[in-house]
């Protein structure tokens, strides 16, 4: 049995208990710590990925209890790529953190190895309750972050959120507890198996709890009636906190799409698709709301926490077709989108503190001396997320379109796509000219130049949306793999409950 | 005793549910509390009501209660308390950073967000 599983998940856990050990070492260690421990995770995730690519499933038995009786780990193709892309977005969120974020208070570099122990155990376990533990942990930490630095702004955001996600959590127990009183397992391998035979008086319970278990994914993940949390929490958070919170609400997306492609996949006889249904007019209206909500914006950074609304809209738009293009196109997107999110929350701080006293908020502001780094970036990633040609929101955009168009919904998907995108050029558009062109009156700001880590870590974000690009053919294919493998719920099944059998 | 477990769940998360929707900050906390005291009560008996069972399976024994919903039980009681723990914390200074325990911030609050 290979130990790779469970790396990405020992290393934060560890770098997090040593750094609260160590809360009186000067911050300079604690940076060289947590920047090393995090950069430790690159090598972890892509070895995970290529391993995952060569040899399947990799199902980590903790304790060598044999599922599905232990808690097992298992990494497939998509918990490799999340661990990866959550490993890409930390390093430099936390690069950009350490260039004077993380001076506001203690322990901001456990808090943050914590939050990255949450993530990463939740996109590597193979069961239904240590996916609520890692919850929990990935929460408990992203409390503490959002709340990170004081204020009344972030002190009325985090109630919000804190009081939502407890009320999510205690739905997710519910729904856990229906679907062990059913079926006794919480092995996701073996409830799958379980679902797929069960008694028809029984069905009613589990598809009770199914859909229970879809509310707690949508609220963490930002869908429709349950998104009005997300601009507010996102905004009020500290730029790094708010560019590592870029893939939190992917969490809610990983969950749905291993939850409803597993457990009630397509061999989940009635209750099959359970998800499906509910999924796509609720993504097109998450669309919709997002790009409304852009519209509507009046400073930066509420741009782009309403471009996570309309990624995760586009995002489960494409899952809730319920087809391998569908899933491919919403894959490459969800890699795009989480980068891009991520350095635009970094570079609407970096504005923000160049134009002094307005801020980052849509208003003229006195002239600032260092227009050109920041402008360009921001300019490549509002053509990035208007999705227009030639970067990678492009391509996703034109894989979702193409993937509807073959499953037939291309009349519903297209103009919402399309429409949504259109007014977040507009917004984008008129956010651009109003930061970089509209003076008001008054001598040029004596603001110092961007720090340049800081600049560089927002810029290394935004421009992997070109490498995306550059990269799409192979990046696409693996998508695809992805999808291929996420559409076989039984080799998944084989791996965890086949290793039953030892040699 | 069925009916009677049922009916405890369901006040609990009734007015849990109610004290929730509550417009200050102290009652959305009790409110949750109950509803965490609800939850767990429901996860304890996933396992089914029985009595006098052994909690695993022994030789000569037909039917044994599960241990497993306990184990989850005594997972989520924990996780409840330190959330609880944190949620007062966080509700008190909110009254103090947001001189109100409203839980929008009060009507002073709303105004500036206009």
């Amino acid at each position: 049995m290979s130990h790779l599983a469970i790396g990405p998940v020992l290393l934060p856990f560890l770098a997090g208990l040593v750094l609260l050990l160590g809360e009186r070492w000067p911050l300079a260690w604690q940076r060289a710590l947590g920047l090393a421990a995090t950069a430790g995770l690159w090598p972890l995730a892509l070895s995970l990925l290529a391993a995952v690519a060569d040899r399947g499933y990799q199902v980590y038995a903790l304790g060598d209890w044999p599922p599905p009786f232990g808690i097992v780990l298992v990494a497939d193709r998509l918990s490799a790529l999340m661990v990866t892309l959550t490993a890409i977005l930390a390093l430099f969120a936390l690069l950009y953190a350490s260039r004077g974020t993380d001076a506001a208070g203690r322990h901001f570099h456990s808090l943050f190895q914590l939050q990255l122990f949450g993530l990463n155990g939740a996109f590597l376990t193979g069961d239904l309750f240590n996916l609520f533990v890692f919850f929990e942990v990935l929460l408990i930490a992203s409390y503490a972050l959002l709340l990170y630095g004081g204020g009344a702004a972030r002190t009325r955001a985090g109630l919000h959120y804190v009081v939502l996600n407890l009320v999510g959590s205690s739905l997710f127990l519910i729904a856990a507890g229906l679907l062990y009183g059913v079926t006794g397992t919480l092995n996701l391998a073996d409830l799958a198996v379980r679902v797929a035979a069960l008694a028809p008086e029984d069905t009613a319970l589990v598809r009770a709890g199914g859909l229970l278990l879809l509310v707690v994914f949508a609220l963490k993940g930002a869908l429709l009636p349950l998104h009005f949390w997300l601009p507010a929490a996102y905004c009020s958070a500290s730029a790094p906190v708010a560019a590592l919170f870029a893939v939190m609400t992917k969490v809610g997306v990983y969950a749905i799409i291993r939850v409803y492609t597993l457990v009630f996949g397509a061999g989940a006889g009635t209750l099959a698709g359970l998800a499906e249904a509910w999924l796509w007019p609720l993504a097109l209206g998450t669309l919709m709301m997002g790009a409304v909500g852009v519209l509507g914006s009046r400073n930066l950074r509420r741009v782009a926490a309403y471009l996570v609304v309309i990624s995760v809209g586009t995002l489960l738009a494409g899952v809730g077709l319920g087809t391998a293009p569908g899933l491919a196109a919403s894959l490459y997107y969800l890699l795009h989108t989480t980068l891009l999110t991520g350095g635009l929350f970094l570079l609407a701080d970096v504005i923000g503190r160049q134009r002094g006293e307005a801020g980052d908020a849509l208003d003229p502001g006195v002239p600032f001396p260092h227009p050109l780094p920041p402008g360009l970036l921001f300019f490549g990633a509002a053509v990035a997320a208007a999705g227009m040609p030639p970067l990678s929101g492009y391509l996703g955009k034109l894989l979702l379109l193409q993937a509807a168009l073959a499953a037939g919904q291309a009349r519903w998907l297209w103009p919402v796509v399309l429409g949504g995108g259109l007014l977040t050029l507009m917004a984008l558009g008129r956010a651009g000219s109003t930061l970089f062109w509209r003076r008001a009156p008054g001598p040029v700001a004596d603001a110092a130049p961007p720090d340049a880590v800081a600049l560089a870590a927002a810029g290394a974000l935004i421009l992997t949306s070109p490498l995306l690009a550059v990269l799409a053919g192979p990046v696409i294919a693996l998508a695809q793999a992805t999808a291929a493998q996420l559409a076989d719920p039984a080799s998944y099944v084989a791996a965890v409950l086949g290793s039953r059998v030892r040699p | 005793m069925e009916a009677l477990v049922a009916i405890v769940i369901g006040v609990l998360t009734t007015c849990g549910v109610y004290l929730l929707l509550r417009e200050r900050t102290y009652p959305v906390v009790l409110g949750l509390t109950l509803l965490s005291y609800a939850v767990n009560l429901f996860l304890f008996v996933t396992g089914r009501l029985v009595s006098g069972a052994p909690p695993v399976i022994a030789a000569g024994v037909r039917g044994h209660a599960d241990p497993l919903p306990q184990a989850l039980v005594l997972t989520a009681i924990v996780i409840g308390f330190a959330m609880t723990a944190f949620v007062v914390i966080l509700a008190l200074r909110a009254r103090a950073d947001l001189g109100s325990d409203h839980v929008d911030g009060g009507p002073q609050a709303a105004e500036e967000r206009r």
